[in-house]
């Protein structure tokens, strides 16, 4: 595999991609159609050909400024290959979503797909520095997606967007500087060794004082960190920026945002807070249980409120991603080493929060997509109150999205349900408090979806939506699989836990609390 | 071979949403093909293991790393409701030949809805039974919503969110239970074994029973039941309080007291008289009783009188189950099945037999049109359904009730006397019914008359007799005849009383 270099293969196709996007006008969206198939079957492939005992897979490593510890190096365990292929699947749901881009194709296709790139990058770089660059280069496309084909407040939308992450993103990149500048390397791998013997800290309080600024410098370090993955997921109450860019940004960018894009947080606390500040963010674990559990309860009552389907959604997003903060943070928690039990509870929850990961990124994007179809039939409407009786002009659309709406309320048989329950089963023996007041969560969540699924399905059909035409055969040829997919999930979820679980086991063996 | 009424109903619940629109003749006649073949296998489980014990049906390794098994089984009391749930579905389908809105999905979510009705009743596994009592809130949803009638979205979501809110309290349970027991196994017979500390035992058991007794109908969390049952088509009336409210007592009776025996032992300190939790749904199940029972008296729409009559009959369930012993608990089993049917003769008949031709349900106009005379068939029917629902000697409530009374006798003389008020009620609201809704004094005017002649009612179908006689016959054949399940009831409810679900 060594000589085939499929990580960096698979990075660069989208680059290719965009390039040749631009300058073919018309046919970007085959181009990008073609490049995101691509890179779906090159993920796949490497989802297929993970290791075994669920470390470290497809590395490969170069000296790219060894004299400042950054290498080229790229490797993916279960997590890593499970997040290629859910962004590559976005991407690709995404594309076949943005039917309608009349004003510079080239650019926006190009555009999605060095998001694409930028996703695929985060998701197999092992080296912070080049970590980094991706984290932020997938921030500039996003940018410009949102600002020059968003909605009618776009300017305002973009702009908060990228500030907030911004200021995350600093204030991760102070932590790690000071993390770097204590160990002397930026390598994920090492530095997770490094912190799970203890070493780490010891190396950071000896270069920099064990007290800055009236607090224990871990502390700081650690809370540097996690305001930069905060602000991304999003948690309460950092999640402000969200609603508004998810609701300007078109409904195929959206998808990304909400299906991918929030990934990269999560993936990032797995991938670099929890291994490097496990036993700070453990001290922290009650204060931080709080805020996750008002992301579930806050972000499932707001979407009550909301009249704007995308808003709806938006703040749905915020709740379903705030089960995965839940199973995180109260899986941190140090345990006995003889205690099983515990070990198991944990392993449930960080189970739970990888495939609530696929899952939220696949429902997520789905519905978004309805939304964008909605949308296109009927000039841009999308209020919770604009629409009504859709079940009789357009049958097939009403079943399929209200499949995809109870995948989002957490349906057995569906694939939103098996994530969340793993999680309420690690989190319930870890921290029952938290679990017991999130299912009000789920409660709220199962009125908004109702509610949804009653405004605009049944009930009188305006005017406008009288003469509605269902999905053209295209639209279920593209659907078919996602909503496929959800049926296949749902029933056999051990497709996604079996080859995560070695990674998960793996992780925690290294995790130190 | 009991594990097909599921399959079938589903596979079935699949190829009525896949037909072609407009076939509703032949949506209607596969969906009482499988509903028959339902009820046939369930008959047959049932008539074949009469007195025997629990048999696995299947035990599958579902997801292995939590204990997760696909793990159906059937003891006396799930074959004794799943022989229910076929009969309901049969009738179910007879009483809809009507429908001619969307017919094959009508029948979609209706065999969905049987599907996981009979799913709960057979999963052995607290995970199972929750997948299938979560799906089954589904098709209930839809039904109402989009063949309901009366603030038909209202009450659909009300529904729907009251079963939510209980699935979320079971589902607490249900992960508590999982983690005390050491997070071994989710079965029902596993965690029975666990020995689960009688501190916890006390505090959960509450959680999970009240959230399935939502489902029950039990007092104050009734309130979905009448506005659900009034607003459903009268088909899914028919299941709701046919089947789904059985689902609730079901849960309450195989996870709530057989998982948690101890949960009902006395918390050590008591006030007014009051000091456990068996104490708390005992006095629950009366106001229950009587409640329902004083507020179907002063309805003025027929349907509203039997969805308080329903939450009034599941009252005894409850209190049955309270009762602890072998006669009472025997008779809250038996108290399901006949107001399974008896609810199920009643909506029917309020629903579709009357209304359908009437298009009213105000017993202030039913009272000038004279059904006695005009619609003998279903005002005897009527006659029947209500002498069931009171609970007269002969029909399939007498005996059910009894046992309940004298079950409750021994545990608190007082629950009897003030269960009994709510029978004599219950004569009270049945008769109003059936005097003004049928057999008016009310002399019709010459008028009357001659626009009587002018549009008679529509003739009476066959698929309403048919539905009439199998649900009327059942209950009367039950009346006489009660070992037919009792033989099946006692063994399992012993067994369960003496072990907790082990």
């Amino acid at each position: 595999m060594s000589g085939l270099h499929i990580l960096t293969v698979l990075t660069v196709l989208p680059v290719v991609a965009a390039a040749i996007a631009l300058f073919v006008g018309k046919h970007a969206r085959l181009v990008a159609l073609v490049a995101t198939l691509a890179c779906l079957a090159l993920a796949v492939y490497v989802w297929m050909h993970l290791p075994a005992g669920g470390g470290m897979g497809m590395m490969e490593t170069a000296a790219w400024a060894p004299s400042i510890g950054i290498e080229y190096h790229l490797g993916v365990d279960g997590l890593g290959a499970l997040m290629l292929v859910l962004s590559a699947i976005v991407t690709l749901m995404s594309v076949d979503a943005a039917h309608r881009v009349h004003h510079q194709p080239g650019l926006y296709f190009a555009l999605v797909l060095l998001l694409e790139s930028g996703l695929f990058g985060t998701f197999t770089a092992l080296n912070f520095f080049h970590w980094f660059i991706f984290w932020e280069l997938s921030l500039i496309p996003a940018f410009f997606l949102i600002k020059l084909w968003g909605g009618t407040k776009r300017g305002p939308a973009a702009t908060q967007f990228f500030v907030y992450t911004m200021v995350g993103s600093v204030a991760l990149l102070v932590s790690m500087l000071a993390i770097y500048l204590a160990t002397g390397s930026m390598d994920f791998q090492h530095l997770t060794l490094l912190a799970s013997t203890g070493e780490l800290e010891e190396m950071v309080v000896s270069h920099l004082g064990s007290v800055v600024l009236g607090g224990p410098v871990m502390m700081w370090l650690a809370a540097g960190a996690l305001l930069g993955f905060a602000v991304k997921v999003p948690l309460f109450p950092f999640h402000t920026w969200l609603p508004a860019a998810y609701a300007e940004a078109p409904s195929p960018v959206t998808m990304l945002l909400t299906g991918a894009m929030s990934k990269m947080g999560v993936y990032g606390l797995l991938r670099i807070a929890v291994p490097l500040f496990g036993p700070q963010i453990a001290e922290m674990r009650t204060p931080l249980l709080v805020l996750a559990v008002a992301t579930v309860v806050m972000g499932a009552w707001a979407a009550v409120q909301q009249k704007d389907l995308k808003r709806v959604f938006a703040y749905s997003s915020v709740n379903h991603l705030g089960y995965c903060l839940l199973g995180i943070f109260a899986l941190a928690v140090p345990i006995a080493a003889g205690d099983a039990g515990a070990h198991a509870s944990q392993a449930a929850a960080l189970n739970g929060v990888i495939l609530q990961m696929f899952n939220h990124g696949l429902t997520a994007a789905a519905l978004f997509w309805f939304v964008a179809i909605l949308q296109m039939r009927t000039g841009g409407h999308r209020g919770i109150d604009q629409f009504g009786g859709l079940r009789k002009p357009a049958p097939v659309l009403a079943g399929l999205m209200g499949i995809a709406l109870f995948s989002s309320l957490g349906l057995p048989g569906l694939n939103g349900f098996v994530g969340e329950f793993l999680i309420f089963r690690g989190v319930f023996p870890l921290a029952w408090v938290a679990v017991t007041v999130s299912i009000l969560g789920l409660l709220v969540t199962a009125a908004v979806i109702l509610t949804v699924i009653q405004k605009v399905f049944s009930g009188p059909t305006p005017e406008h939506c009288a003469n509605f035409p269902d999905l053209d055969h295209g639209e279920r040829f593209a659907l078919a699989p996602v909503i496929g997919l959800m049926f296949l999930l749902g029933i056999m979820p051990q497709l996604i836990v079996d080859s995560v679980n070695p990674t998960v086991q793996n992780l925690l063996a290294h995790w130190r609390f | 071979m009991l594990a097909w009424t599921i399959y079938l109903s589903f596979a079935g619940a699949l190829l009525e949403a896949l037909m072609p629109k407009g076939k509703n003749a032949f949506a209607r006649w596969f969906a009482l093909l499988i509903a028959i073949a339902g009820l046939a296998i369930g008959a047959r489980g049932f008539f074949a293991n009469i007195g025997q014990g629990r048999v696995v049906l299947v035990d599958l390794n579902w997801v292995p790393s939590m204990g997760i098994h696909y793990l159906l089984a059937a003891d006396g009391i799930s074959r004794v409701l799943v022989l229910l749930t076929g009969l309901a579905a049969v009738a179910g389908v007879l009483f809809s030949w009507n429908i001619e809105l969307r017919t094959n999905e009508f029948f979609a979510f209706f065999l969905a809805l049987i599907g996981g009705v009979y799913g709960v009743f057979l999963s052995y596994d607290l995970f199972l039974l929750f997948v299938f009592y979560e799906i089954a809130i589904v098709p209930k949803y839809f039904l109402i919503a989009i063949w309901g009638s009366t603030r038909r979205e209202y009450a659909a979501m009300k529904l729907a969110l009251y079963s939510f809110a209980g699935s979320a309290m079971v589902l607490i349970g249900l992960l508590a239970a999982y983690a005390t027991a050491g997070s071994q196994s989710t079965g029902l017979i596993a965690l029975g074994q666990a020995n689960l500390p009688v501190s916890f035992q006390i505090w959960c058991f509450p959680l999970v029973f009240v959230g399935f007794a939502i489902l029950a109908g039990m007092w104050p969390f009734h309130t979905w039941a009448p506005t659900g049952h009034v607003a459903a088509p009268t088909a899914a009336s028919m299941l709701l309080a046919g089947v789904v409210m059985k689902l609730g007592a079901y849960g309450c009776l195989r996870v709530g007291i057989g998982l948690f025996p101890h949960g009902l032992d006395p918390w050590g300190w008591s006030m007014l008289g009051i000091g456990s939790w068996r104490d708390v749904f005992a006095v629950l199940a009366v106001i229950g009783i009587v409640y329902g029972a004083l507020v179907a008296l002063a309805q003025t729409d027929f349907k509203f009188v039997i969805g308080y009559s329903s939450v009034s009959h599941m009252g005894f369930v409850l209190l049955g189950l309270m009762t602890l012993n072998q006669i009472g608990v025997t008779g809250a089993v038996l108290q399901m099945f006949s107001h399974g049917i008896i609810a199920g003769l009643l909506f029917a008949i309020v629903g579709r037999i009357v209304y359908e031709r009437t298009h009213t349900r105000q017993l202030g106009e039913l009272e000038k049109m004279h059904l006695g005379r005009r619609m003998p068939f279903a005002a005897w029917a009527f006659v029947i359904a209500g002498m069931a629902s009171m609970g007269l000697p002969g029909f399939s409530g007498f005996l059910a009730e009894f046992q309940i009374l004298a079950g409750a006798w021994s545990v608190r003389p007082w629950w009897t006397l003030a269960a009994g008020v709510g029978i004599i009620v219950g004569v009270a609201y049945t008769w109003r019914a059936l005097q003004k809704a049928f057999f008016s004094d009310l002399h019709p005017t010459v008028h009357e008359l001659e626009a009587e002649h002018a549009h008679p009612f529509a003739p009476i179908t066959w698929p309403e007799v048919s539905g009439v006689v199998l649900l009327a016959g059942v209950s009367l054949w039950v009346g006489v005849y009660p070992r037919i399940l009792l033989d099946a009831i006692e063994p399992a409810v012993k067994a369960l009383l003496a072990g907790g679900g082990r």
